[in-house]
């Protein structure tokens, strides 16, 4: 099959099409239906991408099951995945079905809500398939408003307030990339990425007002990009966001919004950053690796002061996104390849964490940890499966969660100690916020009145968590299927990264020799 | 057969974890139990009949990236035989005692059964962690097992849910572990970037080349040995609870007695010393950061030892014996003589685990009374738990004749930890340096301290007469069998383990060598497997300290093996453990005089003038302030630490999250805000603005694609 990846990318959305147009009544059975095709259709997506897992030679680092054809006004559409997009692809397509049926219990609007999760689901697979700027950019985009929707209508009482942030913030920064993707095809003369990858975008140093840019073209699309991925990510000091929006949105939001969405900021550093901007990455690097380091820190220590279960998990993630862009500003085997494990790892173990807030949010209504205390007495199925996820969350060696951290922190200490140092003390901090959050939540006596008749998890539930528990603890113990496929294509970016790094510095030596 | 041993603890912890709902708790306990009891089989005959030769069995690949690579392996060596056997043996003991001392248990409801086989899958799951530790192959695998035992040790502490000093005692355990973890993970990125590896096969053949390195550490440059040493040493730290990261040890004591046994005493606080002794190559090339591990574990083994003098709680006063112990270890493995610091290690895990399981056996009959002050006269009521508590005692105090009057040829006699304890204060003494002497006279003050509050323990509990509550002590009980084989046991390994293994740890050169593996030869002679490479280096070496050799039995030896050949890895230049053998008498004898005068001290305080303690409390109360309050030490860290953290999450949040970032970026928008407050305004008035929105949306994309492709058209 030559367009499969097009067929898994649009599957959704012409579902979502047939549950706009044909689904009619708001009543019990027509929600059902709903539900049901939503889920079909997510999982009939998923069995789809099972094939491109399958065919995809992971000893070739290139595109595969490439697709390319005409587009309306002269562009062009294609698709391609490689050794760093196919597995966010495939986290997508194993974790809406997920998703779907963890808002099996939502009865309001269900058709427009799964319409949007169905759209969405398309968006965020065309994002990582796209290979070409212009379709990348509409994809990316237009994920907003999927999302927008979600936390604007489902959400909790503040949501226009937080759909609105979430917005700005990450349109604002969408803006200077667009401009930055006219600059480069112009430069260039096509928006083809494979052909982008090759391209060797200026580095001479320009002035624009007397300001003397090192890296030249490069350091400004670079800054272009920058703008909108660290936004995305979210990195310090972008990401205040991310903690509103979280809060605001339903579950079945938080955990697209977590586990995949935000994904799409490192996915972009890897997909243009890295490859068609090395100097100016390198230029950059302890920039951003210290950006990281402050988030790690940072984060952590506002997510101990938290009240609001939802908020410290969303920080905890800003946390983590940390070690990711570590990694991948490291820009070494170890950094970047623990960089795309972690976003991978964090898709399960952030999605698990916001389903746990979630079980019990749908029991009672809040997410204030102080309403909370002793669920261990009457929910034992629970307290197991948010331990196993909170230790997740900590990096215990044997989960997934692990690998990503040793690997970015590894890859960072070969190339800043001090960032590698500031880095690990969030093994500290993170130990102290997720076990006092642990604490507050699930141990001790179970004394509040309103918690006494609160009832363990369901089957429905207990289904959704194990294929999570399944992963989480299988990458830890065994990563190779991971790391096996990501490696030759990492390998392959890493080794032209330090290519052009090492041919321009003679050239910055040179130019201040001349001085 | 190793897997066999490795994996069952793994298969009971899930037995015992998730089947019991089917098979019966009952059967889930035995079937846990039964696994580490064919653990503890396999163990034995591992360790009975091992030659020394190293054997390595590769089960799974783990992390591959790039040239880092790790397996999941099993390394089986001498280091990894004892430590096999402490940790099986103790395990399985700790196992079968669990059935009578959480037979009931008053912080559980009636109905809620199932903490008994939970209780069991956890320690199974820490052994099976503990196991995968010591038998790791490279760094990462060891963390593994490092991070497993933690894990393990959280739960167990936390295991009374409901109270919430023991959930407190849990993170505390977890969090100041992980501060030890910090200097570990570092360690492990310091090794591979130097290295290239880290197995540890590649980390010890380049140990030597490591030595002559300078890695860029934060603000200066430094000897590669010396900082991955040092930072090893402070993962160690966190592990073994030594000073600075010892608070949590205590604390842990809130766990059920049986976990105070198995991890907080016997195996997983000593991983520590059993990582600075597997790691004994580098530790070989960082004379610095040795001499600091020494200072820290004397230090340590003083302080501990001052606290426990004064503890009320019978666990505490354990607990702070432990922190105490550790530290000798410690400075054993600082002064180069890892064998030694092993030695302790093994002994140490006999008698304290069982006078912790006494000390259980003790609380159990006593219906969880934990303060000494409220016992007395015991030993009527409980005479089998008086003399395994009274052996133990005998074996930490360090009883046995001193080698200056009898000696059986060239085998002292006495019990397990004389034998161990004398080896390292001798050990101490012999070796160079001011900070060894230091550590010398700390440690025998350390061991006065220690006779007394070990001798205050036994006068306070089993001497005379009753205190406390009238009713507790009416019905104060012996305990089942089942708790007491696990005592007697232990007690036979508190006895007898020092003097059966006394030459293999602490003989001669030659009979070391053999134990550990190690390639030795005869002094001045080639050595007989011919390692080219080192032949030049050992032969010099040995000419060098040619006059200096004293003859044993007309024999001398010395060791020729690389970094790597062997358990553990001894200098040429490294002559400790000759010279301990050679001190002048009064060191020999020297910590027997201060057991004897501890001794003396706890009967005159607690059996002739029981007054004298509450007027020394009186009268010298500042120091007893200090001491009965660990020095102050969590008081400081919640000053230093906690509290900071604290407020400055809280002040980032509101004022760098809320003020500074919000405010600025909204500032910044100040222009776009109002005009979408007015939209927002008409979004409560209907969904229709959300439409509209996306449409807006929409056509800015439209406009969006029409620019890029007329500049296309260009």
């Amino acid at each position: 099959m030559d367009n499969l990846l097009s067929i898994i990318t649009f599957l959704p959305l012409v579902a979502a099409i047939i549950l706009a147009l044909f689904l009619r009544g708001d009543d019990e059975a027509a929600q059902k239906n709903a539900k049901w095709l939503a889920l079909i259709a997510t999982s009939a997506t998923f069995v789809l991408s099972l094939f491109v897992l399958t065919g995809f030679d992971s000893a070739d680092p290139g595109f595969q099951f490439v697709e390319e054809h005409p587009w309306l006004l002269g562009l062009t559409y294609k698709m391609g995945v490689d050794g760093i997009s196919i597995l966010f692809v495939m986290l997508t397509t194993f974790l809406m079905p997920l998703v779907i049926a963890a808002c099996w219990e939502v009865t309001a609007r269900v058709k427009e809500y799964m319409v949007a999760l169905l759209i969405l689901e398309t968006l965020m697979l065309g994002v990582f398939c796209a290979l070409d700027l212009v379709l990348f950019y509409v994809f990316f985009e237009a994920g907003l408003i999927p999302m927008f929707l979600i936390i604007g209508i489902w959400g909790g009482k503040d949501r226009i307030y937080a759909a609105f942030k979430f917005f700005l913030y990450t349109f604002l920064g969408s803006v200077l990339m667009l401009v930055a993707m006219i600059a480069m095809y112009v430069d260039a003369g096509t928006t083809d990425i494979p052909f982008l990858l090759t391209h060797q975008f200026g580095t001479e140093t320009i002035s624009i007002a007397g300001i003397h840019i090192v890296g030249g073209l490069q350091m400004l699309l670079w800054i272009a990009f920058f703008a909108s991925f660290a936004v995305k990510m979210p990195m310090w000091p972008v990401h205040t966001w991310l903690p509103d929006a979280h809060v605001q949105a339903p579950t079945a939001g938080s955990v697209v919004l977590a586990a995949i969405l935000l994904k799409m900021g490192g996915y972009g550093f890897l997909r243009f950053s890295l490859p068609m901007f090395p100097v100016a990455s390198d230029l950059a690097g302890p920039f951003v690796l210290w950006l990281s380091a402050i988030a790690i820190v940072y984060t952590s220590l506002v997510a101990l002061a938290q009240s609001d279960m939802k908020k410290l998990i969303a920080y905890s993630s800003v946390a983590h996104m940390g070690y990711v862009t570590m990694g991948i500003f490291a820009a070494n085997q170890q950094g970047v390849d623990g960089a795309i494990f972690q976003m991978l790892s964090h898709g399960f173990i952030s999605g698990a964490l916001f389903l746990c807030v979630g079980v019990i949010y749908d029991r009672m209504h809040t997410r204030e940890i102080d309403a909370y205390g002793g669920l261990v007495n009457r929910m034992p199925a629970y307290a197991t499966i948010f331990m196993l996820f909170t230790m997740a969350n900590v990096g215990l060696p044997g989960t997934s969660g692990f690998i990503g951290e040793f690997l970015t922190l590894m890859g960072v200490f070969q190339v800043n100690t001090w960032v590698a140092v500031v880095a690990t003390t969030g093994v500290i901090l993170s130990a102290a916020y997720a076990l006092w959050l642990y604490r507050r939540v699930v141990m001790g006596d179970l004394i509040k009145e309103s918690l006494k008749s609160i009832t363990d998890m369901t089957t429905r539930e207990k289904a959704i968590f194990a294929p999570l528990i399944f992963f989480t603890i299988f990458l830890g113990v065994y990563p190779a299927p991971v790391l096996d496929v990501i490696g030759p294509s990492v390998e392959n970016l890493v080794v032209g990264y330090q290519l052009a790094v090492a041919e321009f510095e003679p050239l910055t030596q040179l130019a201040e020799g001349g001085r | 057969m190793e897997t066999i041993l490795l994996f069952a603890p793994l298969v009971g912890a899930l037995i015992a974890g998730f089947a019991w709902k089917i098979i019966g708790d009952k059967a889930a306990m035995w079937v846990a139990t039964g696994l580490l009891f064919l653990s503890a089989l396999l163990s034995w005959s591992i360790f009975l009949g091992f030659d020394g030769e190293m054997r390595q069995i590769e089960v799974l690949r783990w992390i591959e990236s790039g040239t880092l690579s790790t397996d999941w392996a099993i390394l089986l060596d001498r280091l990894t035989a004892i430590m096999l056997v402490v940790i099986t043996t103790v395990s399985a003991l700790v196992h079968l005692y669990s059935f009578g001392y959480m037979a009931h248990d008053d912080n559980f409801r009636e109905g809620e059964d199932s903490y008994r086989p939970r209780f069991f899958a956890y320690l199974s799951f820490f052994t099976f962690a503990m196991l995968m530790l010591v038998t790791a192959d490279n760094l990462v695998q060891l963390f593994f097992g490092w991070e497993g035992v933690g894990v393990a040790s959280y739960l167990l502490i936390g295991f009374y849910y409901r109270k919430p000093s023991a959930n407190a005692a849990a993170i505390k355990a977890f969090v100041v572990n992980r501060v030890g973890d910090f200097g570990f993970l570092l360690a492990i990125f310091a090794i591979y970037l130097t290295v290239d590896s880290v197995r540890f096969d590649d980390i010890f053949a380049a140990a030597p080349m490591l030595a002559e390195m300078e890695l860029e550490f934060l603000w200066s440059t430094w000897t590669a040995t010396e900082v991955i040493a040092v930072l090893l040493f402070i993962g160690a730290m966190g592990k073994s609870a030594q000073l600075i990261l010892h608070t949590w040890l205590p604390d842990a004591m809130e766990g059920p007695t049986p976990v105070s046994a198995l991890i907080h005493a016997a195996t997983m606080v000593t991983a520590g010393v059993f990582l600075v002794c597997r790691m004994s190559p580098i530790m070989e090339f960082a004379p610095n950061a040795t001499t600091f591990v020494v200072f820290l574990g004397a230090t340590t083994a003083f302080f501990a030892a001052t606290v426990g003098l004064v503890q009320n709680d019978i666990k505490r006063v354990i607990a702070y014996s432990t922190c105490s112990q550790l530290g000798y270890m410690f400075v054993a493995a600082g002064v180069g003589v890892y064998s030694v610091a092993m030695f302790h290690l093994f002994t140490h895990a006999f008698f304290k685990a069982m006078l912790f399981l006494g000390a259980g056996s003790v609380i159990h009959g006593m219906h969880h009374e934990q303060d000494m002050r409220n016992y007395g006269g015991l030993r009527h009521k409980l005479p089998y738990t008086f003399w395994a508590m009274m052996i133990g005692t005998l074996a930490i105090t360090g009883v046995g004749i001193p080698t200056a009057l009898f000696s059986l040829g060239e085998l002292p006699i006495g019990f397990a930890g004389f034998l161990s304890k004398d080896a390292i204060i001798e050990s101490a003494f012999a070796a160079p340096g001011e900070i060894s002497q230091y550590a010398f006279w700390l440690l025998v003050v350390a061991a006065l301290f220690t006779s007394f509050y070990s001798w205050r323990l036994i006068f306070l509990t089993f001497y005379g007469t009753p205190r406390g509550d009238k009713h507790t002590h009416q019905h104060a009980h012996e305990s089942p069998t089942v708790m007491l084989i696990p005592l007697g046991i232990l007690a036979l390994g508190s006895i007898f383990a020092g003097m059966i293994w006394f030459s293999s740890f602490f003989g001669h050169t030659d009979q070391v060598a053999k134990w550990y593996g190690i390639p030795y030869a005869e002094a001045g002679a080639q050595s007989d497997e011919g390692h080219a490479e080192d032949d030049d280096h050992g032969e010099a070496k040995a000419e060098d300290d040619h006059g200096e050799e004293k003859k044993y039995g007309g024999h001398h030896y010395v060791l020729t093996g690389a970094p790597g050949e062997g358990a553990i890895y001894i200098a040429p230049d490294n002559t400790v453990m000759e010279d301990a053998h050679k001190v002048p008498y009064w060191v020999k004898t020297s910590p027997f005089i201060a057991m004897v005068l501890g001794f003396a001290t706890a009967w005159l305080f607690y059996i002739r003038v029981p007054s004298l303690p509450g007027a020394f409390a009186r009268n010298l109360w500042p120091l007893y302030n200090f001491l009965l309050n660990k020095w102050y030490f969590d008081e400081i860290y919640d000053f230093l630490f906690v509290t900071p953290a604290k407020w400055l999450g809280g002040f980032l949040w509101k004022r760098g999250d809320g003020n500074v970032i919000d405010g600025g970026i909204n500032g910044l928008a100040m222009g776009i805000i109002p005009f979408f407050t007015r939209l927002a305004g008409r979004a409560q008035s209907g969904y229709l603005f959300h439409y509209a929105f996306a449409m807006v949306l929409g056509i800015t994309l439209l406009i969006t694609w029409v620019m890029i492709s007329q500049g296309g058209a260009q």
